[in-house]
C-alpha cells in the first residue's frame, strides 16, 4: 500500500514538471513578439515602456534560462507580479480562490449525494418508469452545456421572474444588512450558478452509478449473494453497490478540470469573481505572468485531486490495500 | 495469414451496422446528423443571396449582351471541395463570370430559383432585430442580418470544427496510444507521462492560453482543439492495443516475421478502432461545445462571419429586449451535442460483445 | 420419503428468436444423505434444473411447470414458493456452490464477514458467536490458520482456497440439501480430488445430501450414489452409481463411456466420439431428440418421444430400442 502512494507521488513529480513545461510552452507559442501583442491595446506605450516590460518579463534571456528561473520562482509560489495591475499574482489568485472553491463544493456535493439514490433505483428498477423518465432527463441535460443552462437560467429564473440575481456575489446594499441578511443575500446570489454547476454532474455520475452497477449485478459474486438467501436490498445495497463505490470514489476527484473549465464561462457570464473570471480578465488582457501563474496552479490543483484519487482508490479497494 | 487481422474487421463492422439500424433512437440521431452534414454542405444552396441556379439577361460593360444560364450557388457550393471544387468550376457552365445577379435580375425577362433563404449571412440591411415573421424565419440581428442564414452558415463552422479537430485528435491519439500500448517500457512511460500532463489542464484554460496569442481564425481553433483532444484518444488506443497485445494473434503474427509496425498498423488498430470512434464520436460533441464556448467567449468565431456561440452571444446582449436569437442558437448546438451523444451511445453499446443477450 | 422430490419439472426461455425448452419434464428424487449426480453436457439444461429449485432462473428463463416437494416438519413445493420464503431456504435448507471460485466472492469483503453475513441472515445470534462458528467450519474444510484466514480478502487465497471458503459458506448453517453446480470444473485435478473428498468427509459426518452437477464422468466415479443422465433437456437414463458403471444402457449414456480414454489405449489406438453434436435448443429433433446421433436408431424413434422405463431394478431409460420395444 505504501509501496502504491510512494509509486504514485513519484509519478506526480515528474508530471508536476511536465506541466511547468507545457504552461511554459504556451506562452512561448505566441508568434511574434510577446511584448508587441501584449501592447497592442496601448497605443500610448513608449519605446522605454516595451524596455522596462522586455526586461521585467526576462525576454533578453535565452528560453532555457527564462524556463528555469521561473520554474525557480514557482517552488517558492512566486508567481511574478500581474502586468497589469503591479498586484503580486498569488494574492491576486487567493482573493478570487473562495468563490470558485465554494461553489465547486457546494455542487459536488449536491451532485454526489443526488446522483446516488437516483442511479441506484434507475438500475434496480430497471427499464421502469422512473428509469426511463430519469434516463431521457439526465441525457438531455448530460448534452446541455452548462453556459446554455446559464443562460436560460439567467432569462427565465433571474430576467422574467426575477427570483434570483444573476450578477456578482452581493447585492449592492449588502454592506446594510444583517447578519442573517447577509447570509441570505450571499445564498441567494449562489442558487443559479450552483445549479449550473451541478447540473452536469449529477447527469454524468447518476448514469455511471447506474451503468456500473447494471454491470456489478451480473457478476457472480452476486449469484452467490442472492444464493445465500439475502434480501434484494441487502444484495443491491451492500453487495453491489459497494463495489460501485470504488470507480465512483475516484470518480469524483477526475471531475476537477471539468469544473474549473466550466468556471471560465459561467463565471463570465454571472460575474461571479473567481478563478474562472480572473483567468479570463488575464487573458484578455494579455497579462502573462497571470496566464502562466493561473494555469500553473489549476494544472497543479487537478494533479493533486487525481493523486488523492487514487490514493482514495487504493484505501477503498482491499484488492490494492490489503497486498 | 496476414488477412486475418483485417478479416474480422470487415464482418465485424457490418454486424456492428446491422445491430446498429435496430435502434430506433440511434438511427434518429444518425439521420439527423446527416441531415446536419448536409445543410453544412450545401448552404450555400440553403441560405444566399444568390440563385440557385438562373438565366439573366447581361449587358457586360463593352456593350455584349449575353443571356445564358448561370448557377452561382452550385458553384459556391462546389468550391467548398478542396482542389477538386476548383476543377469542377473551371469548366463551363461554372465558369462563368460572377456578377451581382440581385442587382441585374429582371423578373419577366429572366428567371432564377432561389435559395429557401432568400440571405446572405452577411447580408445587412434596414430591418434591425426583428423578431420571427414571414420574411425573416427567425428574425433578424442589430446589423440587420437574417438570422436564418446565419445559422445555416453557423452549422458549416460547427461541422467542421468538430470534424477536422477531432480528425486530427484522432490521427495523434490512435497513433500514439497504439505505440504506447504495444511497445510498453520507456515510450509507453513517457507518452503516459504526456497524455496525464494533458488531462490536468482544463480545456478552456489550455486553449485560451494558446488562443491569446493567434489571430482567432478557424484554422487555429480547430488545430488547437485538435492538439488538446487527442489525449483521451490515445488513452482509450492505449488500453485497447495493451489488451490485444495479449491474445494469440499477436503471437503468430510476430512468429511469422511481422515486424512491430505491421503489426501495429495492420492487425492492432483497426480493432482497436471501435472504441476509438466512439471516443471520437463523444469528442466531436465536445469539439463543438468548445467552438461555440469560444465564440461565446469572444475568442472563436470573429464578426461577422456567423457561428452558432457568437450568435447566442449577441442574442444574450440583448436578452432584456430582444432574445429572439438565443432559442434558435440554442437549440442547434443542444441538439447537435444530443445526436452526437446519442450516436455515440448507441455505437457503444453496438461495439459491446457484453451487452448481447445472456442465456439463462 | 426423499428429501427432494422433483416431478415433471419444465423451464422455458422466451428469447428473440423463439422459446426454448431448456428443461422438459424432469423428475428425479434426492434421498436424505446420498449423493446424486446430474450429468450431461454443456447445454443440457443440468445446471437449469438446479437454480429452478432456488428460484434463480433469471427472465427470460421461467419454470413453467412441474412441482419440488421438499420434505421437512411440513412438506412445500419449492416451485410454488413466494420470494420470501424462497429467501428462508436459500443458504439455509438448501445451499448452492458454484463452478467459478475465483469470482464468486466478493472481492471488496473479507471471507469471515462473508460468512458471518450467511449465519447472520438466517440465525439469530450474535456476532462474536457467528465468527466462532465461522471460523471452525473454515476449520472443518481445512483451511490452514483459520484464524488469520478469516480476516483476508478473496484475492488473498487461491482457487482451492476460495472454494473451500466457499462450501464452508455454504455448509455453515447446517443446510439439509447442498446443490454443487460443477464446482470442480474451473480447479486442477489434484485440488478437485481434495474437495470431492472434502465433499464425502463432510456428507458422512452430517447426513447431507448432494446434488451435484457435472459433465466429469470420472467425478461420478468418485462420488455419486445415483445418476441422472440429460441429454437436450430430458433425462435418458437414471441409475444407482454402480449399477450404471456396469451397465449403461441408453445409447448416449453408453457413447459417453465409450469415448472416455483408457490407460491400455483403445483397441485401433483412436478415440472414440458419438457421431454428430448436441442439437440446437430452437429445433430439437422430433421424437427421441437423441437419433440423428444413434446407432440404435429406428423410423419410430423419430415419430414419439420416449418415457423413462424401468429396465432393470431401479434402472429406468428412456429408449423405445432397448428391449426391442421399437418399430416391428
Amino acid at each position: 500500500m505504501l509501496n502504491y502512494i510512494i509509486r504514485r507521488l513519484l509519478i506526480g513529480l515528474v508530471t508536476l514538471l511536465g506541466i511547468t513545461f507545457v504552461t511554459f510552452l504556451t506562452i512561448e507559442s505566441a508568434p511574434g513578439d510577446i511584448v508587441e501583442l501584449m501592447l497592442w491595446e496601448r497605443p500610448d506605450a513608449t519605446e522605454a515602456d516595451r524596455e522596462r516590460l522586455r526586461k521585467s518579463l526576462g525576454l533578453d534571456k535565452p528560453m532555457v534560462v527564462r524556463y528555469g528561473l521561473w520554474v525557480r520562482k514557482l517552488v517558492t509560489f512566486d508567481f511574478g507580479e500581474s502586468i497589469k495591475t503591479g498586484e503580486p499574482v498569488t494574492t491576486m489568485i487567493s482573493r478570487h480562490i473562495w468563490p470558485t472553491a465554494s461553489v465547486g463544493i457546494i455542487s459536488l456535493a449536491l451532485a454526489f449525494l443526488l446522483s446516488i439514490p437516483i442511479g441506484l433505483y434507475s438500475a434496480v428498477r430497471q427499464g421502469g418508469f422512473f428509469d426511463r423518465i430519469m434516463s431521457t432527463n439526465l441525457y438531455m441535460l448530460y448534452s446541455v452545456p452548462s453556459y446554455i443552462i446559464g443562460m436560460v437560467l439567467i432569462l427565465y429564473l433571474g430576467v422574467k421572474l426575477d427570483w434570483f440575481p444573476i450578477q456578482g456575489m452581493y447585492s449592492d446594499n449588502y454592506e446594510e444588512l444583517s447578519f442573517f441578511g447577509k447570509f441570505a443575500d450571499q445564498a441567494h446570489h449562489y442558487v443559479l450558478i450552483t445549479i449550473c454547476f451541478t447540473a452536469g454532474s449529477l447527469a454524468y455520475y447518476s448514469r455511471f452509478v447506474r451503468q456500473n452497477l447494471l454491470e456489478v449485478v451480473q457478476q457472480d459474486f452476486i449469484r452467490t449473494a442472492r444464493a445465500k438467501g439475502l434480501s434484494e436490498f441487502r444484495v443491491i445495497i451492500h453487495h453491489a453497490f459497494r463495489n460501485t463505490l470504488i470507480p465512483f470514489v475516484s470518480l469524483l476527484g477526475l471531475t476537477l478540470p471539468f469544473i474549473l473549465s466550466g468556471s471560465v464561462i459561467l463565471e463570465h457570464m454571472f460575474n461571479w469573481p473567481g478563478i474562472g473570471w480572473l483567468y479570463m480578465e488575464s487573458v484578455m488582457s494579455r497579462d502573462v505572468n497571470a496566464i502562466m501563474g493561473l494555469n500553473f496552479m489549476t494544472a497543479a490543483l487537478v494533479l493533486l485531486c487525481t493523486l488523492l484519487a487514487d490514493i482514495a482508490y487504493g484505501l477503498v479497494d482491499p484488492r490494492i490495500s490489503h497486498d | 495469414m496476414t488477412e486475418t487481422g483485417n478479416e474480422k474487421s470487415t464482418g465485424f463492422w457490418r454486424t456492428a451496422w446491422k445491430r446498429y439500424r435496430r435502434s430506433r433512437i440511434g438511427m434518429l440521431a444518425f439521420f439527423f446528423l446527416i441531415a446536419l452534414a448536409a445543410v453544412a454542405f450545401f448552404a450555400p444552396m440553403l441560405a444566399n443571396d444568390k440563385p440557385i441556379v438562373c438565366r439573366i439577361e447581361y449587358t457586360q460593360p463593352g456593350d455584349k449582351t449575353t443571356n445564358e444560364l448561370y448557377f452561382p450557388g452550385i458553384k459556391e457550393t462546389l468550391r467548398q471541395i478542396p482542389v477538386a471544387g476548383h476543377l469542377f468550376t473551371a469548366v463551363p457552365p461554372f465558369s462563368r463570370m460572377d456578377f451581382k445577379f440581385k442587382k441585374h435580375f429582371k423578373p419577366g425577362r429572366d428567371w432564377a430559383i432561389m435559395p429557401p433563404v432568400g440571405f446572405s449571412p452577411l447580408e445587412t440591411s434596414q430591418d434591425r432585430l426583428q423578431g420571427y415573421s414571414g420574411k425573416h424565419w427567425l428574425g433578424t440581428d442589430e446589423l440587420g442580418r437574417d438570422v436564418m442564414a446565419r445559422m445555416i452558415y453557423g452549422t458549416q463552422v460547427s461541422m467542421r470544427v468538430g470534424f477536422i479537430s477531432m480528425g486530427i485528435a484522432a490521427l495523434i491519439g490512435l497513433c500514439l496510444g497504439a505505440i504506447a500500448g504495444f511497445f510498453g517500457g520507456w515510450v509507453d512511460m513517457i507518452i503516459s507521462r504526456v497524455i496525464e500532463i494533458f488531462m490536468c489542464f482544463p480545456v478552456f484554460f489550455l486553449i485560451l492560453a494558446v488562443l491569446a496569442w493567434f489571430p482567432p481564425r478557424i484554422e487555429n481553433i480547430m488545430i488547437i482543439i485538435g492538439l488538446t483532444r487527442w489525449v483521451g484518444i490515445a488513452r482509450l488506443t492505449r488500453g485497447e492495443v495493451l489488451r490485444l497485445r495479449e491474445l494469440e494473434y499477436t503471437a503468430a503474427a510476430r512468429a511469422l516475421g511481422a515486424g512491430p509496425f505491421r503489426i501495429i498498423f495492420r492487425h492492432l488498430l483497426p480493432n482497436a478502432l471501435a472504441p476509438a470512434l466512439v471516443s471520437i464520436t463523444f469528442g466531436i460533441a465536445g469539439a463543438i461545445l468548445v467552438e461555440s464556448g469560444l465564440s461565446w467567449l469572444g475568442f472563436g468565431v470573429q464578426a461577422p462571419n456567423p457561428s452558432w456561440g457568437n450568435i447566442l452571444r449577441d442574442g444574450y446582449g440583448l436578452m432584456a429586449t430582444t432574445p429572439h436569437m438565443i432559442p434558435p442558437a440554442c437549440a442547434a448546438i443542444f441538439f447537435a451535442v444530443l445526436c452526437f451523444n446519442l450516436v455515440g451511445d448507441t455505437l457503444r453499446d453496438v461495439i459491446d460483445p457484453r451487452t448481447k443477450g445472456r442465456g439463462g | 420419503m426423499a428429501l427432494l422430490s422433483i416431478r415433471n419439472l419444465s423451464v422455458e426461455f422466451h428469447t428473440e428468436e423463439g422459446i426454448v425448452r431448456a428443461v422438459d419434464e424432469v423428475s428425479f428424487d434426492i434421498p436424505r444423505g446420498k449423493t446424486v449426480c446430474l450429468v450431461g453436457e454443456s447445454g443440457c439444461g443440468k445446471s437449469v434444473s438446479a437454480y429452478s429449485l432456488l428460484g434463480l432462473v433469471s427472465p427470460p428463463g421461467r419454470v413453467v411447470g412441474g412441482e419440488a416437494i421438499l420434505d421437512g416438519a411440513t412438506k412445500q413445493d419449492l416451485l410454488q414458493l413466494s420470494e420470501k420464503e424462497l429467501r428462508s431456504i436459500r443458504g439455509n435448507r438448501i445451499s448452492m456452490i458454484f463452478q467459478e471460485p475465483m469470482t464468486s466472492l466478493n472481492p471488496v469483503f473479507t471471507i469471515g464477514d462473508q460468512i458471518i453475513e450467511a449465519i447472520l441472515s438466517h440465525q439469530d445470534i450474535d456476532k462474536g458467536a457467528a465468527r466462532e462458528k465461522a471460523i471452525s467450519m473454515l476449520k472443518r474444510v481445512k483451511i490452514p490458520a483459520a484464524e488469520q484466514r478469516v480476516n483476508e480478502y478473496p484475492h488473498q487465497l487461491s482457487g482451492g482456497m476460495r472454494q473451500r471458503a466457499l462450501i464452508a459458506m455454504a455448509l455453515v448453517t447446517e443446510p439439509d440439501l447442498l446443490i454443487a453446480d460443477e464446482p470442480t470444473t474451473a480447479l486442477d485435478v489434484t485440488i478437485q480430488a481434495q474437495i470431492l473428498e472434502l465433499l464425502k468427509e463432510l456428507q458422512t459426518d452430517s447426513g447431507l445430501s448432494v446434488l451435484f452437477i457435472t459433465h466429469d464422468l470420472g467425478v461420478v466415479a468418485e462420488i455419486a450414489d445415483e445418476v441422472v443422465v440429460m441429454y437436450a433437456s430430458r433425462i435418458v437414463e437414471k441409475a444407482p452409481a454402480r449399477e450404471l458403471f456396469a451397465s449403461p444402457l441408453h445409447p448416449y449414456t453408453r457413447g459417453l463411456f465409450n469415448s472416455l480414454p483408457s490407460l491400455g489405449g483403445n483397441a485401433d489406438g483412436r478415440l472414440q466420439t458419438i457421431e454428430g453434436s448436441v442439437p440446437d435448443p430452437l429445433s430439437f429433433p422430433t421424437g427421441c431428440k437423441f437419433w440423428p446421433r444413434c446407432e440404435l436408431a429406428v423410423d419410430g424413434c423419430r415419430r414419439a418421444e420416449p418415457l423413462l422405463r424401468t429396465l432393470a431394478t431401479d434402472h429406468l431409460a428412456a429408449c423405445d430400442v432397448l428391449e426391442g420395444d421399437g418399430d416391428g
